[in-house]
């Protein structure tokens, strides 16, 4: 069996229901039979959705039918990361506590896209309320990537990767607070694309790291990923941190020409790096030059802190977010205690995996009496200089190319025992969470064993355009 | 060490988490591996620096306030329907003060 979606684009089904090739529901029930069947190999799905995707499916038909517009997303099956709210159908955040959670409603990026005519076949597995590089810290079970089934997929949206490199979902929805998005389709040989802080709403996201927490599309070419982004970006009055300004059309832009574009390598970057992963990423900065961008060194250097600074920060907040799941409002209660203050901490002690209990020590740890300077309100200054080093790279070139990860998809549980190293690889992106600046992972080629290692591409604050440009006249070019 | 048994007690205590005497050690080392990395952080001279809280963009100043205008709600049912223990529509929690 292979999959129903391999030959196919937004675009194409578009052309295909159109023609009547096929119909959305068609399409629908293909992929749901396809991810059922496969999904054993990766564990990628947690819930599959059967009846929201076929009623979602026959909307498209019947618009189709009657002469209507189904919408920029008509009939493509999308799979939504379990962080993401969907109103009636189990969200479980891959943490034991939310196992029985149902929400009561959607979020806006899940309601923007079933409008466009979107169908959501299910919900992806994840590290534990985001928290991991590597998806091993999912309560259901690892993810396994489907490039090479004893690795990892990446983390946190493993299963958001996974899905789409298998096939069993044409696009997704996945999150990202320090490289979630970015890591992983790296990792699975995908385009992932973390958009401007505050480009896409995150009502419905369930908060990690406030000020960190992006939603963001995965697709198997740049192209979807950015119709996707089209869709669910833009301002929401439900969320007071989503951005007025106006999203232009990312697709439009989409013309293969980047000539005389500039382009930054920051050498701090590529210190530590596997080489054949920085051979790599070097052969893609190579194929632009011959797309006629320019390319010039430059320099980022408060690099070197900035998973210090992020894991003060990103873990500060998930303190203060993670307090609500305490045995009341989310499902799980210990059955073990007597008192209210028993009941919380029992609950959470049982409810919670350990990276989740390691964030939630870390964060209160840095946030408590006597620590806050020292730790918090440092950490929030050099994330200004880390800011301001972009700021400063951005006057002289219009994109900065980088690695994403300083290597390939590593082997299920060979970094588990070191929570610290496994922080350290998180180092090419969080600096772009930390400026909030658009930031993507596009596939740049196989190393000898076949593992795919991704380009990234950061641009200016909502210069997503740009971004988009560089990376499918990239993938035009290596095709 | 950074973090002493002791101190990660506090702390667990502090975040509503009661670690079993297993997890106590593990946590005290890990959080070790962490603070380490992080002392990296003093070699840098921070004194002018404003923190940086939040990526902010210009916007009106009344671009989050909105008309005060009654609007529908989740339903009582909706509300306290994902609780483990309800009661007459209300949560039900522990005796929280001994008589």
């Amino acid at each position: 069996m292979s999959s129903p979606l391999h030959e196919l684009s937004i675009d194409s089904i578009r052309a295909g229901l159109f023609a009547k090739n096929f119909s959305a529901e068609e399409l629908a029930r293909q992929s749901l039979a396809y991810a059922e069947a496969e999904n054993p190999k990766t564990n990628a799905y947690l819930t599959l959705s059967p009846e929201r995707a076929l009623t979602a499916a026959r909307a498209v038909d019947a618009k189709i039918a009657g002469g209507e517009d189904p919408g920029a997303l008509a009939g493509v099956p999308i799979a939504v990361k379990d962080v993401i709210v969907t109103r009636g159908l189990r969200t479980t955040c891959g943490s034991k506590l939310l196992a029985k959670y149902v929400p009561p409603y959607d979020a806006t990026a899940v309601i923007r896209l079933e409008q466009a005519g979107g169908v959501i076949i299910g919900k992806t597995n994840c590290d534990e309320f985001a928290m991991g590089s590597s998806n091993e810290n999912s309560a259901f079970g690892p993810v396994r990537n489907p490039v090479a089934l004893d690795r990892v997929p990446g983390g946190s949206s493993g299963g958001s990767a996974a899905v789409v490199a298998q096939g069993t979902a044409l696009v997704s929805l996945g999150s990202d607070t320090g490289g979630s998005i970015r890591q992983p389709a790296s990792f699975c040989g995908i385009s992932g694309v973390t958009p401007t802080y505050g480009r896409v709403s995150r009502y419905g996201l369930t908060a990690f790291a406030s000020s960190l927490d992006h939603i963001g599309p995965f697709g198997k070419t740049t192209r979807d990923a950015a119709r996707l982004l089209e869709v669910i970006a833009g301002h929401d009055k439900m969320d007071a941190t989503s951005a007025s300004a106006p999203v232009p059309s990312y697709v439009a832009a989409l013309d293969g020409n980047v000539k005389g574009m500039k382009l930054g390598l920051p050498r701090e970057y590529f210190e530590g790096l596997a080489s054949e992963t920085g051979d790599l990423v070097m052969a893609a900065v190579e194929a632009l030059k011959k797309l006629g961008c320019e390319v010039r060194d430059i320099q980022l250097p408060h690099t070197p802190y900035a998973i210090a600074a992020y894991y003060i920060i990103a873990t500060a907040e998930a303190s203060a977010n993670l307090a609500r799941y305490d045995g009341v409002r989310y499902t799980t209660r210990s059955t073990a205690a007597g008192t209210l203050s028993d009941m919380y901490r029992q609950t959470r002690d049982e409810g919670f995996g350990d990276e989740c209990k390691r964030r939630i020590m870390l964060g209160t740890y840095v946030l408590s009496a006597g620590y806050y300077d020292a730790y918090y309100l440092k950490a929030q200054k050099v994330r200004r200089l880390i800011t301001r080093d972009f700021e400063q790279a951005f006057e002289q070139v219009d994109a900065i190319v980088a690695p994403v990860s300083p290597f390939p998809a590593f082997k299920l549980g060979e970094k588990l025992n070191d929570p610290t190293a496994m922080y350290l690889s998180d180092i090419y992106t969080v600096t772009g969470d930390l400026a909030g600046i658009p930031c993507m992972s596009v596939p740049c080629g196989l190393t000898a064993q076949g593992l795919p290692v991704g380009l990234q591409i950061l641009t200016r604050h909502f210069d997503e355009t740009t971004m988009f440009r560089i990376a499918d006249a990239y993938e035009k070019a290596s095709n | 060490m950074k973090i002493t048994e002791q101190e990660v007690r506090r702390v667990a205590d502090l975040a509503n988490l009661a670690l079993r005497e297993d997890e106590v050690a593990r946590m005290a080392h890990d959080l070790d591996g962490i603070l380490t990395h992080i002392d990296k952080l003093n070699e840098l001279d921070t004194t002018d620096v404003e923190p940086m809280a939040q990526v902010l963009f210009d916007v009106e100043e009344t671009a989050t306030l909105r008309e005060d205008q009654e609007r529908p709600t989740l339903t009582n049912a909706d509300a306290v329907g994902n609780a483990a223990v309800t009661s007459g529509g209300y949560y039900k929690v522990p005796r929280v003060i001994e008589r």
